[in-house]
């Protein structure tokens, strides 16, 4: 009946009904699903590959990328349709073709396959880009020979601006070339500043290759107080780096350090990752806290406990993973999560799993001052009816009496009381943990001895025995009536005991023998008779040792009068340790770590370097292709030599314009927003997330439609006439010229609804002047940077009355410096675009002490997102500064009715078709 | 990545298996089968399970096992994730996900899984996004496709895939526009044998059902914002504006999706809405034992408790319960030891009392575990940490929507000790 029913199938997919083929796959993909064999049918679906009802040609496709790799001769039929579907017009069926053509298991097709994905690398759809990048990990996989070409593909998608494309790449990345750290180096900032917007599943793999590289290209941020490590307990609490800076043990060592400078990219890398530990995402939120686990300043990591406590909310099995890698964290970082003991509390209806990883965190977490709490815990624990779960805790009890002195004697009582609980296993755990408690301090305890000396009569499990009678053994001086005794009744069972309670009495009897010869000498005899001719060659074996040993014979004898001290040596007591300790080594949040054994494939985390690599290699040209760049130029001359430094500063800076601007953003500014920073959270409070100025527009922040066409030079020379002694505030304008085209564009940036911040939109909103909160101030020269002169700008966000198309900016100088500063002067570089400035209204001045002076020049950035380089020169100096403004401080507020906005809006959509649609997304929106 | 899926159910049948590499013969699932015999119950089946060739990682959801098989190192939560995204997915798509519905509708499940994976790599797992690529089944969408031939899948990309907002498909049209909001709050909370809240802490969650015609662009204040002491959001919400102003700002993805959710830390205090006074004593001597418990309303804010449940797990030794509710039904299982009571309402001038006696195991010394008690309970119009949300604008769109906002706070893991 099998055949004939495939044969049905057949004649249906051999129709020329395309809803008898549909019928028919679905039958067929109904039988895959199952897990059926349906190989048979393959030349009968393989002619349908090219039929034109899509769900038809999808079906073929499941069915295809299943059975290929079975039926190879075959499958090259199909792959002519996949190379025409390759040159579509439809972006999606170029991609599915590509992804289906990759996903054909046919070594014959390698070729082809490189061929297409070459292609797909270039092509205009960033979806088919995407799909490119998914097919380099299937050609590599299916033959490794083409590595080297592969990673030219991989070199070029790095490359690739859209967030679409970043994550799929980096994955083709891990899986084909992950040792090449250097393809990162020149995508590492983009990597950084795309990752809000990337989808999750790419920010996961995006963050954890990232991890990899700044551990191979930065130094730690905690090496000074690495010094600090043999002191765990206190190593923590470094949270207050400066109280860790005064007991520096060893200054000699300290001297040769080099103070520790976080580099910029580093924590570039620290701060683009932090919001995302509000994503949805338990992966994408455990990916970020291992970064900051194993990347941040010790101080730092401390923001990640919260969302990891937050996870554990989820499903058990996002708990489960959650709770491992807490575990290894809080052995490393206790006072990270002690604000969140009461989260790790158990529940009676959590799975036992996940109760044994939250005792292990408590127990972690245990330390002098919240013991007491944790034993009470432990307490209503110790009743469950879980028992595997009281096991569990008994040994996490015993755990905190070794690590905590103080409560040592209370665990002790508390588990001398468990001894007389009805449940064998209770009692049975309780003993083993009692007798590595004991060894700790015996002599003060052999009423415990005696206690646990009853319980022989009673107790069955092994283990529980064997202990007993080990530390009979070993403390029988401190019971010298009962250990005997104990003997006896044992050898009377002993042929019925387990074989690690039989060790157990021949050690006994071996160490009664020694002690006290007198009443044990024949029950010893009689135990190691016994013991001769054991079933288990390892007891055999034993017996024969010891009687070699202790009985001393004509024969052997020379280890005879030592054995004593072999058999009584002082032993140490074990040290009762958490088994997820030093499974850091491992990156957490993998599959490593959690099994802690290395999974194939797995990238060791390399330890940070001891001198920082190069930190240039991701220094990047920037490509001014959609960014609008203008370049002004401060200067300050002397009066005296006002001719000179004029030219001067003009040559230079238009040499420097191009790139100069970009070295200066990217060394000094970021060290600049570090400050700020830094000044932040002195005040306590977290800066707003803030898209800084310098990543908005670089990256993803480009407007295609103003594409490099566009963008034309324009430069001003600004006649220098010395207004020295003028009054110190007067406005400065800039007035540019615009393309009306250009300007339209801006407007459309404003009428798109997803553009707008709505604080701009108000329903009712008739009006043009802007509703706002408070003012940033940005800084554009910081006074260290500037030698005492510093400058601000904030955008004032009113119109600007001499033309109407500009944005507003105000300048602030303010001169720290005891001295005079004469000579204001704003010189200009090359520009990239094309405008001029038509009018440039100069100030010279002298500024003495703290002075400011607001200036106010009107900028148009013609709908791009600009860097504004500026180059300021005070006598021999000059300063490379750049604006860029935030999207949001370039729009305008504007009314229109709904019918002009649907218009606007429609032709908005049209210019949209072609424009990088990466270019705004969610990062801005927020 | 993710190589090969199968899905399980709990009669250890192998129903559906989908392979997106090459293919991982079923074989590999006998080291599930037999995890899963040692940990006697589903959910102590260890998420990741080690053989000698392959990883297996699974999620337990509505009755069934979804186990991925990976190769190759990869970090277990994005698979565990993954796949607890996939029965969200197959949840929304068929409204209930169940071993049933995933048969009947095994051409679309496929399909789907086909477009959510790509070489084991995640490709698309936004609902909407998948909603375009592949329709949703509906009794008329199958009676049409029936007469006309057309088919479920589309022949487009997606624009949501390529737009800026790719959680949101385009082209939305409703003639009633509405969006509802529920803030549903859950108590975790620890109480001691004396009464006394060990810890207590309040899961916030608001979900939103959102059918708006076109790109509306939402903003969602609240009174009290700095309630919420730790917020993850969907991908729509702009994060900055939350920032700098607690404000959610957001163009919302079409259909039911979750906004928010947040926490209301332990620090601040937690009003617990009812109280349970317990009297269970075992008695060494008589095999029989007391049993007595009364819930009561404690700080409700003047609402009514509804829908309480209690279930206790009673120790072993139990063997049979004799016992009269003042009010609801009430079951005990003496195979599972299970007891459970429906008590329904609160009704505070009279309080649900349930009385009686336990037979206990004749012979035996009495239990040493007292049983827990488990509290399910819920209040309409009520969100317990006080959050109030202060208004919902829209723009973008000129229609005036229909919005609503319903608040409800429940149990959510609320045991007393006893």
């Amino acid at each position: 009946p099998v055949t004939c029913r495939h044969d049905d199938l057949k004649e249906m997919l051999d129709s020329n009904k395309d809803s008898l083929k549909l019928e028919a796959m679905k039958r067929i993909v109904a039988m895959i699903a199952r897990g059926k064999n349906a190989s048979d049918l393959f030349p009968a679906v393989v002619k349908n590959v090219a039929c034109k009802n899509i769900e038809v040609k999808k079906l073929v496709y499941v069915y295809l990328v299943r059975y290929a790799e079975e039926q190879q001769d075959l499958a090259l039929l199909s792959i002519s349709t996949f190379q025409r579907g390759l040159k579509d017009p439809n972006q999606l069926i170029r991609a599915s073709a590509l992804r289906v053509l990759s996903s054909i298991r046919v070594p014959i097709i390698v070729p082809i396959m490189m061929l297409a994905i070459k292609e797909a690398a270039s092509d205009m759809s960033p979806y088919v880009r995407k799909t490119a990048a998914h097919a380099i990990p299937k050609l590599y996989s299916l033959d490794s020979d083409q590595k080297d070409q592969l990673i030219e593909v991989i070199e070029k998608l790095l490359a690739d601006k859209t967030t679409l494309v970043a994550g799929s790449v980096v994955m083709a990345f891990e899986e084909v070339c992950p040792e090449r750290i250097d393809l990162i180096h020149k995508n590492y900032r983009k990597l950084c500043n795309l990752l809000i917007d990337v989808e999750e599943w790419g920010q996961v793999v995006i963050i954890n290759m990232l991890t990899r590289y700044a551990r191979t290209q930065f130094l730690s941020p905690n090496q000074n107080e690495s010094l600090l490590e043999e002191n765990p307990e206190k190593a923590f609490y470094g949270s207050d780096e400066e109280d860790s800076k005064d007991d520096k043990p060893d200054a000699a060592s300290l001297v040769k350090r080099k103070p520790y400078v976080m580099d910029p990219d580093h924590r570039l890398l620290l701060r683009n990752t932090k919001p995302l530990l509000q994503s949805r995402n338990a992966a994408v939120v455990m990916a970020v806290a291992q970064l900051y686990f194993h990347l941040a300043p010790k101080a730092e990591v401390g923001v990640i406990a919260k969302a990891l406590v937050r996870l554990l909310r989820s499903h058990r099995s996002v708990q489960w993973v959650v709770l491992q890698n807490v575990a290894t964290m809080s052995i490393k970082r206790r006072g990270m999560f002690e604000p969140y003991l009461k989260s790790f509390y158990i529940r009676s209806t959590d799975p036992t799993q996940i109760k044994i990883l939250k005792l292990e965190v408590l127990t972690n977490l245990a330390n002098e001052t919240n013991i007491s709490t944790i034993l009470r815990e432990f307490q209503t624990y110790i009743r469950s009816m879980d028992k595997d779960f009281v096991a569990a805790t008994i040994q996490a009890i015993g755990r905190c009496a070794t690590n905590i002195g103080k409560v040592r004697d209370t665990c002790l009582n508390g588990l001398v009381q468990l001894l007389s609980n009805r449940d064998e296993l209770v009692v049975a755990e309780s003993v083993v943990v009692i007798k590595k408690l004991l060894q700790m301090q015996p002599s003060q305890h052999s009423e415990i001895i005696k206690h646990m000396a009853k319980l022989t009569d009673n107790i069955q499990v092994p283990m529980a025995r064997a202990s007993i009678l080990w530390l009979i053994g070993e403390y029988c001086e401190h019971v010298p009536k009962i250990a005997p005794d104990v003997l006896r009744k044992m050898s009377k069972s002993f042929t019925g005991e387990e074989d690690i309670v039989k060790l157990q009495v021949i050690n006994l009897a071996a160490k009664l023998y020694l002690t006290n010869s007198k009443q044990s000498k024949l029950l010893t005899q009689y135990v190691l008779n016994l013991a001769k001719y054991d079933q288990n060659y390892d007891i055999r074996d034993r017996a024969r040792f010891i009687r070699q040993l202790i009985v001393p014979t004509e024969k052997s004898g020379a280890l005879n009068k030592y054995a004593k001290k072999l058999f009584l040596a002082q032993k140490p007591a074990p040290i009762l340790e958490s088994s997820f300790k030093d499974r850091d080594h491992f990156q957490l949040g993998s599959l490593s770590h959690l099994l802690n054994a290395k999974a194939v494939g797995y990238q060791e985390l390399p330890d940070w370097p001891d001198e920082a690599p190069d930190p240039s290699v991701r220094n990047v040209e920037v490509p001014w292709l959609p960014t609008l760049r203008f370049s002004l130029s401060l200067s300050f001359p002397d009066p005296e030599s006002v001719s000179e430094s004029e030219s001067e500063s003009s040559s230079s800076s238009s040499e420097s314009g191009s790139d100069s601007g970009s070295r200066g953003e990217e060394s000094g500014d970021q060290s600049e927003e570090e400050e700020e920073e830094k000044k932040k959270k002195k005040k306590g409070k977290e800066g707003p997330r803030k898209v800084c100025p310098e990543s908005a527009g670089r990256y993803h922040r480009h407007w295609r439609g103003e594409g490099a066409g566009s963008a034309t030079s324009w430069e001003l020379r600004n006649t220098s006439r010395d207004m020295g002694g003028l009054q110190p505030i007067s406005p400065c304008l800039f007035l540019m010229p615009l393309t009306p085209s250009i300007f339209r564009r801006d407007q459309l940036i404003t009428s798109q609804p997803q553009h707008v911040p709505t604080a701009f939109l108000p329903p009712s909103a008739q009006m043009l002047s802007p509703v706002f909160s408070t003012m940033k101030t940005y800084e554009l020269l910081h006074r260290m940077a500037g030698e005492g002169l510093s400058v601000e700008y904030y955008f004032n966000r009113q119109p600007f009355p001499p033309d109407p198309h500009m944005v507003a900016v105000q300048i602030q100088f303010s001169n720290n410096t005891e001295s005079e500063v004469k000579n204001l002067r704003v010189s200009e570089p090359k520009l990239v675009s094309g405008m001029r400035i038509q009018e440039f209204q100069e100030i010279g001045q002298s500024m003495v002490g703290i002075d400011t002076c607001p200036q106010l020049p009107g900028v148009n950035w013609a709908g791009s997102f600009s860097l504004w380089h500026v180059s300021s020169s005070t006598h021999s100096r000059q300063f490379y500064v750049s604006i860029q403004p935030p999207v949001g401080e370039l729009m305008a507020p504007v009314f229109m009715s709904e019918n002009e906005f649907k218009k606007e809006q429609s032709e908005s959509a049209m210019l949209r078709s072609q424009p990088d649609p990466e270019s705004c997304r969610r990062g801005e929106l927020r | 990545m993710i190589h090969s899926l199968f899905l399980i159910n709990s009669s250890g049948d192998i129903f559906l298996e989908k392979h997106w590499k090459s293919v991982v013969s079923r074989s590999v699932c006998d080291y599930f089968f037999e995890a899963q015999e040692r940990a006697t119950e589903a959910e102590n089946v260890p998420p990741v399970i080690p053989t000698p060739h392959h990883y297996l990682l699974n999620v337990y959801r509505h009755k069934i096992f979804f186990v991925a098989v990976i190769q190759t190192e990869v970090p277990p939560l994005f698979v565990i994730e993954f796949l607890h995204r996939v029965v969200d997915t197959f949840q929304d798509y068929f409204g209930v996900c169940s071993e049933v519905v995933i048969k009947d509708n095994v051409v679309v499940v496929y399909e789907v899984l086909e477009e959510m994976l790509d070489n084991g790599f995640p490709l698309a797992t936004e609902s909407n996004i998948l909603k375009e690529l592949i329709k949703p089944p509906t009794i008329l969408r199958t009676v049409v496709n029936t007469i006309t031939g057309s088919t479920n899948v589309g022949d487009q990309l997606p624009t949501g895939q390529l737009s800026v907002v790719p959680w949101r498909r385009t082209g939305v049209k409703y003639t009633n526009n509405e969006a509802y909001f529920d803030v549903i709050e859950e108590i975790d909370a620890i109480i001691d044998k004396s009464g006394s809240t060990i810890t207590a802490e309040i899961q916030g969650v608001i979900d939103a059902c959102v059918k708006l015609t076109g790109m509306p662009d939402l903003t969602l204040s609240f009174m009290n914002p700095r309630l919420l002491d730790d917020v993850s959001f969907h991908p729509c919400v702009r994060f900055k504006r939350w920032e700098s102003e607690r404000i959610l700002s957001f163009i919302p993805p079409d259909g039911n999706f979750r906004l928010l959710s947040y926490h209301v830390s332990a620090q601040n205090l937690v009003a617990i809405p009812v109280y349970v006074k317990q009297n269970i004593s075992f008695r060494d001597s008589s095999s029989l034992g007391r049993f007595e418990i009364t819930v009561g309303p404690k700080q409700t804010m003047g609402k009514t408790v509804e829908g309480v449940m209690v279930t206790s797990q009673m120790p072993k030794g139990v063997l049979n319960m004799s016992l009269t509710p003042s009010q609801g039904m009430h079951t005990f299982d003496p195979v599972t030891k299970l007891l459970s009571w429906d008590v329904g309402k609160i009704n505070p001038q009279k309080l649900p009392n349930l009385k009686g006696t336990m037979s206990l195991q004749a012979g035996t010394s009495k239990p040493d575990e007292n049983p827990t008690i488990n509290l399910q309970f819920k209040i309409q119009q009520l969100a317990i940490s006080g959050l109030k949300v202060n208004r919902l604008d829209m723009y973008g769109e000129k229609y005036k929507p229909f919005k609503g906002i319903k608040y409800m706070t429940k149990a959510g893991k609320f045991q007393v000790r006893t």
